[in-house]
């Protein structure tokens, strides 16, 4: 009898024990994931590009206005904490710093570059996808598996457009103003604790800052920013939107591991992606 | 020949090593009610969104009018998606939208209307589907049918020329089931579109269906009238029909249509050929007017009155009933010539003028809460029946000589 080689049990090479299989089984999972992950890369560059075109559809602004309403307005608190209490603690370090050298008068610089070139685009971005980002993946993921997603394409609206591309407006418009906000509370949190705590002169401290932000550390900042909120929707959007594609979960529990696929994705590609639009700037 | 609307021809689905759809072949005709039934998870759903395209065949076409829907144009494939609408099985409907917005989406999003024909058009939906009071309510705070009609408004509000409904009234008490599908049966004849339903009620979809498609086994194995559907030797029929058509109907208690021809069957059988027995047909006039005024829940509680009526009264002298159509009761009584049937159904219908038509008009107040009144007619007719006769041409027969026996008349009760 004739066996054909297509039917042979995959673990069948494993038994006999060529070591053929033994050796190149790690590689072909490697192998797998990487194609995998090649994959979503282009499934979620062709899912932006597509959502990207609906943004120029009609009855749009609507939408666009709830959703700015939903990822900036609403984090506009949570950002104003936690830039404060950042440029706080930036200043309450870099004094102690500055301080054995006797440069602490340079701590207005050291302050306010470092929110606007850095911390400011990052901890933004990061904090949003906590709030908003999270969000959207379980809001989205929670309408495609009770079928919404389903409904609409029967009512003939396309999902992309009516759920994903006022998001990225939304996204793109709010980033940079949160991360402006950002950076103003931090150098008044820097103030507060330089000057205020530890009794730096206040005119120094604003001289500094002042003096050393020139407008493109700003632009520069506002750049980053705009790239974090393409990522961060565009990551969140679409673990969302798939969710029921995951192989490892259904229901309920793929919503959930969806929305953390997606925080933990989109922490991890603000900052990869930080270093190299940085290297691009600098 | 008749074109038909849409045809799956040779249709096959897999999902991974599962084939759902084997070589399916269908025809739905235009203005028809076409009703799916068969066991769970056996694909119904599937062959229903392949007709509006959230599925394609793994093999094999799906024709509309003629034409291979998956080699439309883009023009014309939205021609053809303008003309169908979707009732989901569980809802799917916005759960953060309130019922207004959720009815009022694919016309805010989809058509070019002015912010108060819009208005117009949903709240007429809304009132149509019993709404009015929920319509700033969101779908979390309304009871399983309310959400039911939710759906079946924004299925409508579009006027679609075909609309599918999968399982429509799944989780439903008999009232609301057969409510919903009274519901539907009425919007069909007054919008005329072409109705597919995906369902497990039988027989209560029988009562409203020109057509039922049979799916067991991946493959449509019946496709005919749901008189056809009875002649049809298929294990189909008893894995499947027997086994989902209970013994007695859930909405009125009477026996279900095969247990009442069983029954019937087995008294037959016991009799000589010269003996003879007495049907009767009753009938609820004026039930889409009924359904109009007082709303389709009160009509179906008003049907489910009239059938506890008619089986108390007959089910006392040896007489069974059970329901017919969506209005139409039918009582035999195999102990009783003619003219002792109709005495009986004399007892009845003065019994019925007294009483009986108090008892439906208590259960309508109930229901309504309201002062809406509207005038109906009970209509019953008798014949004799002898055992080799067809109990349908007997049927027929009492129908021909049907009379008024019972009136609700709102004067009279002010």
């Amino acid at each position: 009898m004739t066996t054909n080689s297509h039917d042979q049990d995959p673990g069948e090479n494993e038994v006999t024990g060529q070591p053929g299989t033994f050796l190149t089984r790690p590689f072909a999972g490697l192998g797998r994931k990487v194609v995998s992950w090649v994959n979503h890369m282009g499934a979620a560059a062709i899912f932006l590009g597509k959502a990207c075109i609906m943004i120029f559809r009609p009855k749009q602004i609507p939408a666009i206005i709830q959703q700015i309403y939903y990822i900036g307005a609403k984090s506009i608190t949570i950002i104003m904490l936690v830039g404060f209490f950042t440029g706080m603690v930036l200043g309450l370090q870099s004094y102690h710093a500055l301080v054995k050298f006797g440069a602490q008068g340079a701590l207005g610089t050291l302050v306010a570059l470092s929110l606007v070139r850095e911390l400011g685009p990052v901890l933004t971005a990061i904090m949003i996808t906590a709030r908003a980002g999270s969000a959207m993946t379980a809001e989205i993921g929670i309408q495609r598996i009770s079928e919404q997603i389903d409904a609409l394409d029967t009512m003939r609206i396309d999902p992309l457009k009516f759920l994903i591309s006022p998001r990225i407006v939304a996204a793109i418009i709010s980033f940079p103003l949160l991360t402006a906000l950002f950076d103003l509370v931090g150098i008044l949190g820097g103030y507060v604790s330089g000057v205020v705590l530890l009794g730096i002169n206040a005119g120094t401290y604003f001289h500094r800052v002042q003096s050393s932000v020139e407008m493109k550390d700003v632009t520069d900042g506002f750049i980053k920013a705009l790239v974090f909120a393409v990522i961060v929707t565009t990551v969140c959007c679409y673990q969302g939107y798939f969710t029921h594609m995951r192989t490892d979960s259904y229901g309920a529990k793929s919503v959930s591991l969806s929305t953390t696929s997606a925080v933990v994705l989109s922490c991890v590609l603000i900052l990869v992606s930080d270093y190299i639009v940085t290297s691009f700037l600098i | 020949m008749e074109t038909p609307l849409i045809e799956f021809k040779d249709v096959t689905k897999r999902f991974g090593p599962r084939t759902i759809l084997d070589k399916v072949n269908l025809k739905i005709y235009e203005g028809q009610v076409s009703t799916i039934i068969g066991k769970s998870g056996t694909g119904k759903s599937v062959l229903l969104k392949h007709i509006i395209g959230l599925l394609s065949p793994d093999e094999g076409s799906v024709l509309f009018r003629g034409n291979h829907i998956g080699s439309l144009k883009k023009s014309e494939w939205d021609a053809y998606r303008v003309q169908v609408s979707y009732m989901f099985q569980n809802n799917a409907l916005f759960d953060s939208m309130t019922v207004y917005d959720n009815v009022a989406l694919p016309l805010q999003q989809t058509m070019n209307l002015s912010k108060s024909e819009i208005e117009r058009r949903v709240m007429a939906r809304i009132e149509q589907t019993e709404l009015s009071e929920a319509v700033y309510k969101y779908p979390s705070e309304l009871s399983g049918g309310m959400q039911k009609r939710v759906a079946l408004s924004r299925a409508l509000v579009t006027d679609p020329a075909i609309v599918l409904f999968d399982e429509p009234t799944t989780g439903q008490d008999p009232i609301r089931k057969n409510a919903i599908l009274a519901m539907i049966a009425e919007y069909q004849r007054k919008l005329g579109f072409t109705a597919i339903l995906v369902s497990h009620e039988i027989p209560d979809v029988f009562f409203i269906s020109n057509r039922i498609l049979a799916l067991y086994d991946g493959k449509i194995v019946f496709q005919g009238t749901p008189v056809e559907l009875d002649e049809l030797e298929h294990p189909f029929k008893d894995e499947v029909i027997q086994s989902l058509e209970g013994f007695q109907e859930e909405l009125t208690g009477l026996y279900s249509q095969r247990h009442f021809k069983v029954r019937y069957q087995a008294d037959l059988s016991r009799k000589r050929r010269d003996e003879t027995y007495a049907i009767v047909l009753f009938s609820l006039e004026d039930l889409e007017a009924i359904s109009n005024v007082l709303g389709h829940t009160t009509a179906q509680e008003i049907i489910k009155a009239m059938g506890a009526y008619i089986d108390k009264h007959f089910g006392a002298v040896g007489g069974f009933s059970t329901r017919h159509s969506i209005n139409e009761f039918v009582t035999v009584l195999p102990y009783s010539d003619l003219d002792e049937a109709g005495r009986i159904l004399e007892d009845f219908a003065k019994d019925f003028q007294d009483r009986g038509i108090r008892d439906i008009e208590s259960v309508a107040q109930k229901e309504t809460n309201s002062a809406e009144c509207i005038d109906f007619t009970i209509l019953a007719g008798l014949a004799q029946g002898k055992p080799f006769v067809e109990m349908e041409s007997i049927i027929e027969f009492a129908k021909f000589r049907q009379e008024e026996i019972a009136r609700f008349q709102c004067e009279l009760r002010r």
